[in-house]
């Protein structure tokens, strides 16, 4: 296999029929293969994940990322259209289910794909990838510190409510990427979802690292462990070859 | 985490936005949740924007917890200042 991809901009149907950008990176080698679905971070369609897509590419997935602030704002810089969005109350679910779908759509269409697709989300979107592997037909789920995927969120504040009611429903396994020292999720949080995902019988595969808080994938912050993040692509890429490869 | 809480407000005045050009502002989103720029997990960040003209038509300030505080106090201290005549 060789590391050599291609990237670029295009528009595909999200929910509602709705026109959308997404940022696609494909190995240059002819396929069949899987194909990943990237769910951005609340900061945004940025650098750092479009980063991310590419790297999926290199390991020779069809991958994507579709640009869920397109609609409130279209051509934006990243943080512009962040902040846009959030002015405007964010990405309800059902939107972000859609937008999901049709990115995975996308891939299945192309001629490369084995038509399996994997979902991996960031901080909100860890919650966002689970929410979308309850609600879609997908191959494999990767929730990166998402949190309220269980849990109540604190009094007071008008948090997205957890998604306790849909993990009966999950219809794919989940490999779930987390740190101890974080506190939403906590590692409390964590278990419960462990414990009800036992208790339904979905697979799932958990990893949380020790000296580790929340976002330790961002490279470009704080947060970012090396440790933990270079075990955690590990554990992607094993992840992902077992449930998308074919 | 994400907080999703955000608070608005409108707001009269002016702000040094993109290019160094000012910008009439009419409104304010603030938030406690992850910078973009500033060396911090979380901040509160301020957007003085006016929606009419586009996203990008917005100053942004990302502070750490213990700033915007004392930028608090600093604004209180500022108006309480002054004749009250003057910030009416």
């Amino acid at each position: 296999m060789s590391d050599s991809l291609s990237a670029t901009t295009v528009h595909i149907a999200g929910a509602g029929g709705d026109q959308i950008e997404a940022y696609v990176a494909r190995p240059d080698d002819d396929g069949p293969r899987g194909g990943v679905v990237v769910i951005h971070h609340m900061p945004g369609y940025d650098r750092a994940t479009k980063e991310i897509v590419r790297r999926f590419a290199e390991l020779g997935y069809d991958a994507i990322c579709p640009n869920l602030y397109y609609r409130e704002a279209p051509g934006a810089a990243p943080a512009d259209a962040a902040a846009t969005a959030r002015a405007q109350g964010g990405v309800p679910d059902d939107r972000l289910v859609g937008d999901v779908g049709g990115a995975a759509a996308y891939l299945r269409a192309l001629p490369s794909s084995n038509g399996k697709v994997g979902v991996i989300g960031y901080c909100s979107g860890g919650r966002q990838s689970v929410l979308a592997a309850c609600n879609l037909d997908l191959d494999a789920a990767v929730d990166c510190y998402g949190a309220f995927v269980t849990g109540t969120p604190p009094e007071g504040m008008p948090m997205r409510n957890n998604i306790v009611d849909q993990l009966p429903n999950l219809r794919a396994p989940l490999l779930g990427l987390f740190g101890d020292e974080d506190q939403y999720p906590s590692p409390e949080q964590v278990a419960e979802l462990t414990q009800i995902l036992t208790d339904h019988g979905k697979p799932h595969e958990f990893h949380s690292y020790p000296d580790t808080g929340h976002a330790f994938f961002a490279v470009d912050r704080p947060a970012y462990r090396v440790a933990a993040a270079n075990d955690g692509w590990e554990r992607i890429e094993e992840f992902y070859g077992t449930h998308l490869k074919g | 985490m994400c907080t999703y809480a955000t608070m608005h407000c409108d707001v009269d005045g002016s702000g040094k936005g993109p290019n160094g050009a000012w910008l009439h502002v009419t409104h304010a989103t603030v938030y406690f949740d992850h910078p973009v720029h500033a060396m911090a997990d979380h901040t509160l960040n301020i957007d003085l924007t006016d929606p009419s003209k586009g996203p990008a038509a917005r100053v942004a300030l990302e502070l750490t917890a213990e700033s915007a505080r004392r930028l608090v106090a600093a604004i209180e201290e500022a108006m309480a200042s002054v004749p009250a005549a003057l910030t009416v």
